[in-house]
C-alpha cells in the first residue's frame, strides 16, 4: 500500500523563521494542496481596552480593512473577493489574531494586504461609523441571545466585572458607542508593532519566498515604544457559590452554565485536566455529563463540559441548554455527577480510553491545513517545542489516574460552584 | 464495475447484488480514511402528520443494536480516534465516520450492523423525542431561525419542502415507536442507499470488505418517492412574525427549480453575483460578501447590517433566499423597496462578462477548500451520487465556465421576479 504522508508536524518540517524586527513567520509545505492558510497574532488584545471604552481593542482590529493609505475598503474587498480569498482579524485578551486563505496564486495579495493591513490602517470616519452600527447591531442581537449571556455571566462571576477574561472583548453598547476612528487610530499608533508577532502558513508554501514577501512588506516595522505583553493576574477559586440568572423573556430554552477555575495553559495540571474533562463531558457522545443527562434522561440537546486554558486562570465548566420546566432536574443531575466526578474519581479504564483516543485523534485533527495551522498557532503562542505534537503521546502516557482525580478535586469543588443562566425565567433556578 | 476519472485519483463506482451503490476513491495524503452511508430518505418523505421522523430515525442510529448494545459504539469509535456524527436534510440523510485507516472494519461493520439490525427500544425513542423538542427549543430561541420556518412554510403548499426537517412539535409528540420502527425498515435498505469512502485503503481490498459487510443485506421493494409538482406561484406571499428581539430581519426567498434544471448553474453566478459566493458540497463553505452586489446597494447606506444569499441543491424545485439583518429601528419595508430598486437594472441587462468571471474564480477557490481532506472528498462522492449528478465533482467548474451572461439574464427573469417569492418580515414588539 502507498505509505501516507507523514501527518504530524515536527522539528523536521516545521520552518521557522525570525525577521530583523523580530516577527516569526513559522511554515508547513502540504504538498496535496492547491491553496494556503494563513494566521498569526500581536499583542494588541482587549486587555489594554480602558473599562470605559470596552471594545476599543476588538473595534480596531475589525477596522484594519476598511481603508489602508494604499488603498480603499471598496479596492481592499475586490482584490481579496476576485480571487476568492479571505482575510480577516479578531481580538482576544491578548492578543488579536489574523486568519485567511487562498490559492497558491493569491499568496502575494494576501500577505501584501495583510502588511498594509497592519501598518498603514487609516480609519475612514465614514467607515468606522457603518462598522460601528454594526457592531452595535451584534451586540443587541448578544443581549437578547441565551447562550451567549449565559456565557458573559459566567466569565464575570468567575473573573469579576474588571478583570480582562471577566468583560467580553466586544464591550457594551455604552462603551463602544462614544469610540471614533481617532481613537481607534491611537490604539493602534500605540499598540501595533512587530515585537512578540508570529505569523503562520500552512499549505502550497515556499517558505523562503514567504519570508522574504514578508521581509521586504514588514522587515522595515519598528515601534520602539510598543507596550510589552499584557500580564493577566491569577485568580482564585471560588470559595462559595455564586449564582447569577439573566432574565430574557419569550425564549423556549434556558442556557445554564456551571463550574469554577482551571489552570492556565502552561501548568502542570493542565493535562491532567484536560482528561479529566474528556471523560466528564466530552469524551464520545459528550462524555459521562452527555451520558446522563442526553442519552439517559433525555433532557437536553446539548450538555457537555469544556475546559478553557489560556495564559493566566481558565475556566471548567459544564454548559447546557434546556426547557425551563427541566432546568432543576438537569441542574440535580449535572451536580451529582460532578460531585461523583470528584469524590470517586475516574477509573484506569476511562483514562486508557482517552490516552488512545487523544492519541489516535492527533492525525485526524491535523489533516487539513487549518489544523495545522492551529498546532503551529500554539507553538507559536505558548513557546511550545517544534516537537510538541510528535511527543504529544509521551506527555498523555506519564499522566496517572492519580494525578486526573487529584487534579479534579483541587479544581472542582462541588460546594463552590458558579452558575450563570440565561432565558425566560424571571428568577434563578438554584443550582447549589 | 465503472471507473470515472476524478481529481486527482481514481474513483470506482458499482452497484452491490442487493442494490447497494459504492463509491470508492482512494487518496494516499494521510493514514485515514472516511466513510459516509447515504440513505435516499430525508424530510421530504414525510406526509402531514409525519413530520420529523427521518432526523428522529437519524437519531435513534446512535442508540446502539444487539452487537453493538447502548453507547458501546460511541466508545469504540472515541477509543480509535474516530469522529463520527450525521446530517438530516430535505432529500437525504447521510451518516458519516472518519478514523484512522487501520480500524476501516469497524466502521463498515457498526453501519452495515445498524441499517438492519437497530431495535428502537421504547425507553430509547421516549429519551430521544425530548431530545429533540429541546434541539427544536434552541432553535426556536433564535428569531431568524422562526422567520426562516415561516418562509419555508409559505413558499410550499403541497411539496413536503415546506416543513420543517426537524418537524412540528405536535407531530414530534404524536408519533410512536411502532410508527418509526415501520419507517426505517421501509427506507434503511442497501438499494436505497449510497455507500462512499475515500483515504488509505486500495480499491480491491475495499470492495472485498464492503462485500463481506454489506453483501447479505437484503433489498426491498422501496417507496415511491415521486411527489406532486408544487403549483407556481402566481403572487407574492407575504409572512410576518414579530417578537420581543429588537433587531429586525428581513427574507426574500425566490422558488427556484431542481438540480437537473438547465438554469442551475447560472443561479449559482448570479447568487454570487449578488450575495457572495457559497459553496454547494454538504458542508457549504462561503467566503466574505463585501463587494457583492447587493453589500454595496443595501450595507454602506444603512438598509441592512448584513446580508447572505443561501442556494440549496436539491431533487425538487426549492427556494434561493436573500437573508437580511437589519439596524435596531430601520423599517423592513423600506429595505425591500430599496432591494426591488437595486434588482432592476440585473434584471433588465443582467451581469458583466468581467462578474461572470469572478464568480467562476470564486467558485474554483471554495471548491478547491472544500476537497482538502478525505473526509470532504468522501462527502462529496456520497452527496453527488445520492443526488445522480456524480458528473459534477470533475465537470462542477467547467459547468459554470459554460455559462453566459445571456443564460444569466434569463435564469435571472424567470425566477428572480417578485410575483414568484415570499417575503418574510420580522419587527420588533413593544409589550407593557
Amino acid at each position: 500500500m502507498t505509505a501516507p504522508h507523514t501527518a504530524i508536524p515536527g522539528a523536521d518540517d516545521i520552518q521557522r523563521s525570525q525577521l530583523p524586527n523580530g516577527i516569526q513567520v513559522f511554515s508547513r509545505r502540504n504538498p496535496f494542496s492547491p491553496a494556503v492558510v494563513i494566521g498569526g497574532f500581536l499583542h494588541a488584545g482587549s486587555a489594554f481596552d480602558p473599562p470605559e471604552r470596552l471594545g476599543l481593542a476588538a473595534f480596531t482590529a475589525s477596522a484594519l480593512m476598511r481603508g489602508t493609505r494604499q488603498r480603499s475598503f471598496q479596492q481592499i474587498y475586490t482584490l481579496l473577493e476576485d480571487a476568492g480569498a479571505s482575510l480577516g482579524f479578531s481580538a482576544g485578551v491578548h492578543t488579536i489574531s489574523f486568519n485567511g486563505r487562498a490559492l497558491t496564486e493569491d499568496i502575494p495579495t494576501v500577505l501584501g494586504l495583510l502588511a498594509e493591513a497592519l501598518r498603514f490602517p487609516t480609519f475612514p470616519p465614514t467607515q468606522v461609523d457603518q462598522l460601528k452600527t454594526q457592531i452595535l447591531t451584534g451586540l443587541d442581537l448578544r443581549a437578547r441571545d441565551t447562550e451567549s449571556m449565559a456565557a458573559l455571566t459566567f466569565d464575570e462571576l468567575i473573573y469579576g466585572a474588571s478583570h480582562p477574561y471577566g468583560r467580553p472583548n466586544a464591550g457594551f453598547p455604552e462603551t463602544v458607542a462614544p469610540l471614533q476612528s481617532d481613537d481607534l487610530a491611537a490604539f493602534h499608533a500605540r499598540h501595533y508593532g512587530p515585537r512578540g508577532m508570529s505569523i503562520v502558513l500552512v499549505g502550497a508554501v515556499d517558505h523562503q519566498e514567504v519570508v522574504s514577501r514578508l521581509e521586504d512588506d514588514l522587515g522595515d516595522w519598528h515601534l520602539p515604544a510598543q507596550p510589552p505583553p499584557a500580564i493577566v493576574p491569577a485568580v482564585p477559586p471560588p470559595d462559595r457559590p455564586r449564582q447569577r440568572h439573566i432574565q430574557i423573556p419569550d425564549k423556549e430554552q434556558v442556557d445554564v452554565i456551571i463550574g469554577t477555575t482551571a489552570p492556565p495553559r502552561h501548568h502542570p495540571d493542565f493535562i491532567p485536566a484536560m482528561i479529566g474533562n474528556a471523560i466528564l463531558g466530552q469524551f464520545g457522545m459528550m462524555g459521562r455529563i452527555g451520558e446522563v443527562v442526553r442519552e439517559r434522561a433525555g433532557l437536553a440537546y446539548y450538555a457537555y463540559s469544556n475546559l478553557s486554558a489560556s495564559l493566566s486562570t481558565g475556566t471548567w465548566d459544564v454548559s447546557a441548554g434546556v426547557n425551563p420546566a427541566n432546568l432543576s432536574r438537569a441542574l440535580a443531575l449535572i451536580r451529582e455527577e460532578l460531585r461523583r466526578f470528584v469524590e470517586e474519581g475516574v477509573s484506569e479504564e476511562e483514562v486508557k480510553d482517552i490516552r488512545q483516543g487523544m492519541k489516535n485523534r492527533l492525525p485526524l485533527s491535523l489533516e487539513a491545513n487549518a489544523g495545522v495551522l492551529t498546532a503551529l498557532l500554539n507553538i507559536a503562542r505558548y513557546d511550545l517545542d517544534l516537537d510538541y505534537y510528535r511527543r504529544f503521546n509521551e506527555r498523555l502516557d506519564a499522566v496517572t489516574v492519580e494525578q486526573v482525580n487529584q487534579v479534579a478535586r483541587r479544581y472542582i469543588r462541588p460546594a463552590a460552584l458558579v452558575c450563570a443562566s440565561a432565558g425566560t425565567l424571571e428568577e434563578a433556578t438554584p443550582c447549589a | 464495475m465503472g471507473r470515472t476519472t476524478g481529481l486527482p485519483a481514481l474513483t470506482t463506482t458499482y452497484h452491490l447484488n442487493n442494490g447497494l451503490r459504492v463509491c470508492l476513491k482512494p487518496i494516499h495524503t494521510a493514514p485515514i480514511v472516511s466513510l459516509w452511508l447515504w440513505y435516499r430518505h430525508g424530510s421530504r418523505d414525510e406526509p402531514p402528520g409525519e413530520t420529523g421522523r427521518a432526523h428522529w430515525i437519524e437519531h435513534l442510529q446512535f442508540k446502539g443494536t444487539p452487537r453493538y448494545p447502548g453507547d458501546e459504539i460511541n466508545r469504540q469509535i472515541a477509543r480509535v480516534g474516530g469522529i463520527w456524527n450525521a446530517f438530516t436534510y430535505l432529500d437525504w440523510t447521510a451518516y458519516f465516520v472518519t478514523l484512522p485507516a487501520e480500524h476501516v472494519d469497524l466502521a463498515l461493520s457498526m453501519e452495515a450492523d445498524r441499517m438492519v439490525n437497530n431495535p428502537f427500544h421504547p425507553e430509547d425513542v421516549q429519551a430521544e423525542r425530548t431530545v429533540i423538542l429541546s434541539e427544536m427549543e434552541g432553535d426556536l430561541n433564535n428569531p431568524y431561525a422562526r422567520l426562516s420556518d415561516a418562509v419555508q412554510a409559505a413558499a410550499f403548499q403541497v411539496h413536503p419542502y415546506g416543513h420543517p426537517v426537524i418537524g412540528y412539535r405536535q407531530d414530534l409528540l404524536a408519533t410512536s415507536r411502532e410508527d418509526l420502527y415501520a419507517r426505517y425498515r421501509r427506507y434503511y435498505r442497501p438499494n436505497n442507499a449510497v455507500l462512499s469512502l475515500a483515504g488509505h485503503f486500495e480499491t480491491a481490498d475495499m470492495v472485498e470488505r464492503i462485500q463481506r459487510y454489506f453483501g447479505d443485506l437484503a433489498p426491498a421493494p422501496l417507496p415511491d418517492r415521486r411527489l406532486p409538482d408544487e403549483p407556481p406561484l402566481t403572487a407574492e406571499r407575504r409572512v410576518q412574525l414579530s417578537g420581543l428581539d429588537q433587531t429586525p430581519f428581513l427574507q426574500i426567498a425566490y422558488r427556484t427549480p431542481a438540480l437537473n434544471h438547465p438554469d442551475t448553474f447560472a443561479i449559482h453566478i448570479l447568487g454570487s453575483f449578488l450575495a457572495g459566493p457559497a459553496g454547494i458540497s454538504v458542508f457549504g463553505g462561503s467566503l466574505s460578501n463585501k463587494t457583492s452586489y447587493l453589500y454595496r446597494q443595501l450595507v454602506p447606506n444603512g438598509l441592512a447590517a448584513s446580508l447572505h444569499g443561501s442556494a440549496h441543491i436539491t431533487y425538487d424545485p426549492f427556494i434561493f433566499t436573500f437573508g437580511f439583518t437589519l439596524h435596531k429601528g430601520s423599517q423592513p419595508e423600506k429595505t425591500l423597496q430599496a432591494f426591488d430598486q437595486a434588482m432592476q437594472p440585473i434584471l433588465e441587462t443582467g451581469i458583466s462578462a468581467a462578474s461572470l468571471r469572478r464568480a467562476v474564480k470564486q467558485a474554483r477557490a471554495l471548491f478547491a477548500y472544500g476537497i482538502e481532506t478525505v473526509t470532504q472528498q468522501a462527502s462529496w462522492l456520497g452527496y453527488l451520487e445520492t443526488l445522480n449528478r456524480p458528473d459534477l465533482m470533475s465537470t462542477y467548474i467547467s459547468r459554470l465556465e459554460a455559462v453566459t451572461q445571456e443564460d444569466v439574464l434569463r435564469a435571472a427573469r424567470a425566477w428572480f421576479r417578485p410575483e414568484n417569492r415570499v417575503v418574510g418580515i420580522y419587527t420588533p414588539e413593544k409589550r407593557p
